[in-house]
């Protein structure tokens, strides 16, 4: 599903990825560790599209195609989900007007037809249910006045109803407590893990990983991966640290 | 990245480079002869059939004007305007006499169309029960040319009328208050357009009357050279409420157009006015050449106990715009409103705001204020609030937002508060924002493209006012914001 390549990127002419290298199957979820600094978020961004973050050589191919030759928007519409790990607030656009919004890009972006407003809040109702975010708040504006967990919480939530089929979920567990996580971690594990879907988790921690199982776990350091296993590799990380590995 | 990034700059060139509904009509005109002299005034009272006291007061208008000088206090850099050069009166040749749209120049109907003015549309829905019925007295250039459910208003009372026809039909209402909220002698702009103006709307409201429907105008410059002089009056008396609604758009011109506009509100005791406009005169093009000069000269007065006028403005065209929409809240308890979404792009500029002028007790007035500034244009808040020394506890709330859209532009404040009586609460609070990389990638990382991005943020930003519009304008208004934009980013 998706294949990168010998990925370098700089931001401000500072290169930060160095050659990185990953292909990630339908069904399967990938964890991506590694020390602060090592490039993991922008790893993220840079798959996600965002302006500043100049790609200087490599490739990388979403469903066969050229990903870096898409627009941050159309990375949308392909099926590409960026979690954040600061979710931004958007004053005066409630959730479900943003939501809506872009549902329907997405879709006519694929030639589909728009979701009506019925459909749309029923499912909007079923997926803010799920991860215990009220319909109330689905109506406020976007993040704005949201604590720390509610903000990744609803970013599950637009993560369901958009229904992607690769999620690239940058340090969803940071600032969660021990009840939050469960409830994003089995989000995650509901919406994402499906045969036809793939996962790319960015964490430090091994926390998530115990809900949300990988099949496979990297270590990413000074721009690469240095070392990739299986699920027994996080736990050798939580018990040595990365200084061991990535040295 | 770079391949789709030109290619999305080429076409937002391409777009900004045709004003979507720039186009002229070809209709034919009757024109005053070019130039500004007594005898063009003449030419206007005696084209309208006007009686001789109307006359008079226009040249008394006129000779007083020749004395002021164009004000310069405004941030605006105003190019020399030459009166000589314009016409100051253009009509439709013969002025139909139509007892239905079927009647109307089939051209002028392709012109509505093309601007995307459903009077058809509103016709039928107004035909469904329980539709609200919006009533247009559609101005083509300067003279009335279509007046629709002027039956069903005349049933409930309400005189919904041109202000040419108005003065030939009620002439005892329109002497009592035409000029009373604006004076003949009140500024350069206003001063002018009581010599000159062409046309306008009439509306009285009887006492206890809440008006059935929503009235709207829709007025619209289409010969080149022509200023445009609307001048509306709208009386509303005891108990009575009304909600009038004001959009323009203009075609593309080359040549810079003068816009000079009066209007006038009169509410009565325990009557309520509301008046929105959407205001999409022809900026210009992105080097600021062409485009509207839109000075106008919008004043209520809350004379009664108890009264209430409510101006929701969203400006959004004009090269140049000056205009400061005023309460004067004179009656006990009198309530005034500003809400206003000014948006400038390109080389655009704008010095808008209110005054709100208190004299009597317990009056209370609240001003909003959110600008939006693009490309290389300026944009100014510009608001007076004043108390009298009898005016016992006034309250005031004043908000002004001002939202940035790249490093070019500009977003400017000044707020005027003069505070005679002690007892008065005014309150004031001001922000001034950057929009965000941030919510723009994080909008278009859920699937929004740029443009749609910038549309909804800007949107949300505007949206206390936006809700402040009657449905028929919210969302013409919220499609204008997101059109003014494009290519302003990125």
């Amino acid at each position: 599903m998706l294949n990168i390549t010998n990925l370098h990127a700089a931001v401000d002419d500072k290169p930060i990825l160095k050659g990185l290298s990953l292909s990630v199957n339908a069904g399967e979820v990938h964890a991506i560790m590694g020390p602060n600094g090592a490039g993991k978020s922008t790893l993220g961004y840079v798959l996600g599209g965002r302006e500043g973050y100049e790609v200087t050589d490599g490739t990388v191919t979403f469903d066969g195609k050229d990903l870096l030759d898409m627009a941050a928007d159309e990375r949308a519409a392909a099926g590409l989900f960026l979690g954040f790990q600061y979710p931004v607030e958007i004053p005066g656009v409630s959730n479900v007007q943003f939501l809506r919004t872009a549902m329907n890009a997405q879709r006519r972006a694929r030639g589909e037809v728009e979701i009506s407003a019925g459909d749309f809040l029923r499912l909007s109702r079923a997926q803010a249910d799920a991860l215990g975010i009220s319909m109330d708040m689905m109506k406020r504006p976007v993040n704005v006045g949201f604590s720390g967990g509610e903000k990744k919480r609803n970013e599950m939530v637009q993560m369901g109803i958009l229904d992607p089929k690769l999620a690239v979920l940058d340090e969803t567990d940071s600032g969660l407590d021990i009840d939050a996580l469960r409830v994003v971690g089995e989000g995650i594990n509901r919406i994402m893990r499906k045969p036809d879907k793939a996962v790319l988790l960015i964490t430090h921690y091994q926390r998530l990983l115990d809900i949300v199982q990988p099949d496979f776990v990297h270590v990413l350091a000074g721009g690469r991966i240095v070392r990739s296993g299986g699920p027994e590799l996080a736990h050798e990380l939580e018990r040595e640290g990365y200084g061991a590995i990535a040295a | 990245m770079s391949d789709v990034r030109n290619r999305e700059a080429q076409e937002a060139a391409e777009r900004a480079a045709t004003y979507e509904w720039g186009f002229t009509s070809d209709i034919e005109q009757e024109f005053a002869p070019k130039g500004l002299s007594e005898d063009t005034v003449r030419f206007i009272s005696a084209k309208k059939n006007e009686p001789e006291w109307m006359l008079e007061w226009r040249l008394k208008a006129y000779a007083k004007w020749l004395e002021m000088r164009a004000p310069d206090w405004a941030k605006l850099n105003v190019p020399p305007i030459d009166y000589q050069d314009a016409y100051y009166y253009a009509a439709p040749k013969k002025k139909p006499e139509l007892k239905s749209l079927d009647e109307l120049d089939p051209e002028i109907r392709r012109t509505y169309e093309k601007l995307g003015i459903p009077i058809e549309e509103q016709k039928v829905l107004a035909g469904v029960e329980g539709a609200r019925k919006v009533a247009v007295d559609a101005v083509f250039d300067s003279v009335s040319v279509a007046t629709t459910f002027r039956e069903e208003l005349k049933k409930a009372g309400v005189i919904f009328l041109s202000i040419s026809e108005a003065i030939r039909e009620y002439p005892e209402l329109v002497k009592k208050w035409l000029g009373r909220v604006v004076p003949i002698h009140d500024n350069y702009f206003a001063t002018l357009n009581s010599a000159v103006f062409s046309d306008g709307t009439f509306v009285y409201i009887p006492e206890g009357v809440r008006c059935p429907m929503e009235l709207s105008t829709y007025f619209r410059i289409n010969a080149a050279n022509t200023g445009q002089f609307e001048r509306t009056l709208i009386v509303a008396d005891k108990g009575s409420y009304v909600s009038y609604l004001e959009g323009c758009t203009a075609p593309m011109r080359d040549e810079n157009q003068l816009h000079a506009a009066v209007v006038e509100l009169v509410a009565l005791d325990d009557a309520e006015i509301k008046y929105s406009t959407v205001q999409n005169w022809y900026p210009g093009d992105a080097e600021g050449k062409g485009g509207i000069y839109n000075f106008v000269t919008k004043r209520a007065l809350c004379q009664g106990r108890n009264s209430k006028v409510s101006w929701t403005q969203v400006e959004t065209g004009s090269a140049i715009t000056w205009k400061y929409p005023s309460c004067v809240l004179a009656g006990e308890n009198s309530v005034g409103e500003f809400y206003s979404v000014a948006l400038t792009n390109n080389r655009q500029q704008a010095d808008t705001g209110t005054k709100m002028i208190h004299l009597g007790r317990n009056s209370r007035s609240t001003i909003v204020s959110k600008g939006i500034s693009a490309g290389r244009s300026d944009n100014t808040y510009r608001g007076l609030v004043r108390v009298g020394p009898t005016a016992e506890n006034v309250r005031n709330f004043t908000q002004c937002d001002s939202l940035l859209l790249g490093d070019q532009c500009g977003a400017h404040t000044v707020p005027y508060i003069e505070v005679r009586n002690p007892s008065a609460q005014i309150e004031h609070e001001a922000t001034t924002s950057k929009i965000s990389e941030d919510q723009l990638f994080y909008a278009m990382s859920r699937g929004l493209s740029q443009e749609d991005a910038v549309a909804l943020i800007v949107n949300g930003f505007a949206r206390e006012v936006l809700q402040q519009l009657p449905m028929e304008f919210a969302v013409e208004a919220q499609k204008l914001l997101g059109i003014s934009l494009e290519g302003s980013v990125g």
